[in-house]
C-alpha cells in the first residue's frame, strides 16, 4: 500500500515537473501567411511572402516563434518594428524617395479634379443635340417628326405613370 | 493656346517622373566615400550612435571608446561569412583585450534579438555587440553587404575599412596602423 502511494506520488512528481514542458504552446491567433505579405524583406526591400534568401528565413523563423507564442498579428507587427525598425512593415519610408509614393497619388488626385473642374462646366454648356417634343434630330442624327416626337412623350408619360 | 496646355502638362509630368527614377536610383547607389577617404589617407571620423547592447540592459557608443582601438564589425546571425570570421574577430579582441589598447565592437544588422544572441552563444563570441534597430548606424557608415569591419584609431577616425569576410592579413595591416 506505501509502495502504491509512493508510486503514485512520483507520477505525480514527474507528471507536475514535465507538464508545463509539454504543455501546448499557446493557440496561434494568425498565420504565416498572414502576416507575410504586409510586411518586407528588410534587406531586399519586397514584401516578405515573395523574398528567399537567409535573411527572410531568419525573419520568417521570428514570426513563427511569435505565432506559436499567441501573438496577434497586430502584436507580431509591433515586434518586428522593435527587431527591424519600421521599414519592415509594407508602407513606403515617410522620408526621402519614399514621400513621392505618398506625393504621387495626392498629385495625380490633384490633377484629375482641376481636369474634372476645367471639362465638366464646359461639357454641360455645350448645345442639347438630344431630339425635342418640338421634333428635330435623335442622338443618332435620325429625323424625327413632331407627331412622332409627341407619341413618343406620350408613350413615356405612360410608361411612368 | 489651349490645344499646346494638354501636351505641355504631359510633358512635364513625364519629366518628372523621369526625375524622379533618376533621384531614386542616385539615392541607392553605393556609398564609398570612407573607402575614398581612407585610400587618399585622410582618415575620416567614425560616425557614432548610442545603441541598445545585445543581451543587456545599457547602451553604447563608438564616441564612448575614444582613447581606445576599435574593430567595429558589422555582423548577422544569418550570414555565413560572419560566422566564418567570428574566430578572427574574438581572437582580436581577446589580444586587444589583454594589451589593454582596445576592444572588438559588433553591430548587429537586420537581425532579431534572439538570433543574434544564439549566434554569439553559439560561436563562443565574448565581444560586446550592439543592436542597430533601423540600420541608422550602418547606413551613415556605407554599410549594406556584411560582414564589414571598420578599424577606428584612439582618436576616433576610421584608419581601415574592408567590406567582406576579413582575415588575419586585414587586421594585421590595420592595427599596425593604430599602434
Amino acid at each position: 500500500m506505501a509502495r502504491r502511494a509512493r508510486a503514485l506520488a512520483l507520477a505525480a512528481l514527474v507528471a507536475a515537473l514535465l507538464g508545463p514542458a509539454h504543455a501546448p504552446a499557446a493557440a496561434p491567433k494568425t498565420d504565416l501567411v498572414d502576416v507575410e505579405d504586409e510586411v518586407m524583406c528588410v534587406t531586399c526591400k519586397v514584401p516578405l511572402n515573395i523574398a528567399e534568401g537567409p535573411q527572410p528565413d531568419s525573419q520568417r523563423a521570428l514570426i513563427r516563434d511569435l505565432i506559436a507564442q499567441g501573438r496577434t498579428k497586430a502584436q507580431i507587427k509591433q515586434a518586428l518594428v522593435g527587431e527591424y525598425g519600421p521599414d519592415v512593415l509594407a508602407l513606403p519610408d515617410d522620408e526621402g524617395f519614399g514621400v513621392t509614393a505618398y506625393a504621387i497619388p495626392l498629385v495625380l488626385g490633384a490633377l484629375v479634379i482641376a481636369g474634372l473642374a476645367l471639362l465638366v462646366p464646359r461639357w454641360r454648356r455645350r448645345p442639347a443635340t438630344g431630339m425635342t417634343s418640338a421634333g428635330g434630330r435623335d442622338r443618332d442624327g435620325a429625323d424625327v417628326s413632331a407627331a412622332d416626337a409627341r407619341r413618343l412623350d406620350e408613350d413615356l408619360a405612360r410608361y411612368d405613370g | 493656346m489651349k490645344r499646346a496646355l494638354v501636351p505641355a502638362i504631359a510633358t512635364v509630368l513625364a519629366l518628372s517622373l523621369v526625375g524622379l527614377l533618376a533621384y531614386g536610383l542616385v539615392s541607392r547607389s553605393v556609398d564609398d566615400s570612407i573607402e575614398q577617404s581612407v585610400a587618399r589617407g585622410e582618415f575620416p571620423p567614425a560616425p557614432s550612435s548610442t545603441l541598445p547592447v545585445l543581451g543587456g540592459t545599457g547602451t553604447q557608443s563608438i564616441a564612448g571608446l575614444r582613447g581606445k582601438v576599435v574593430v567595429l564589425n558589422f555582423w548577422a546571425s544569418w550570414c555565413k561569412p560572419c560566422e566564418a570570421e567570428a574566430p578572427l574577430l574574438e581572437r582580436t579582441h581577446k589580444a586587444l583585450q589583454s594589451s589593454g589598447t582596445g576592444t572588438v565592437l559588433g553591430v548587429t544588422h537586420h537581425d532579431s534579438t534572439p538570433a543574434s544572441m544564439k549566434f554569439a552563444r553559439d560561436n563562443g563570441i565574448s565581444f560586446p555587440s550592439l543592436r542597430d534597430v533601423g540600420t541608422k548606424l550602418a547606413d551613415r557608415y556605407g554599410t549594406n553587404n556584411i560582414p564589414e569591419t571598420f578599424v577606428i584609431d584612439r582618436s576616433g577616425r576610421i584608419v581601415d575599412v574592408f567590406r567582406g569576410q576579413i582575415d588575419q592579413r586585414f587586421i594585421d595591416r590595420a592595427l599596425a596602423k593604430v599602434r
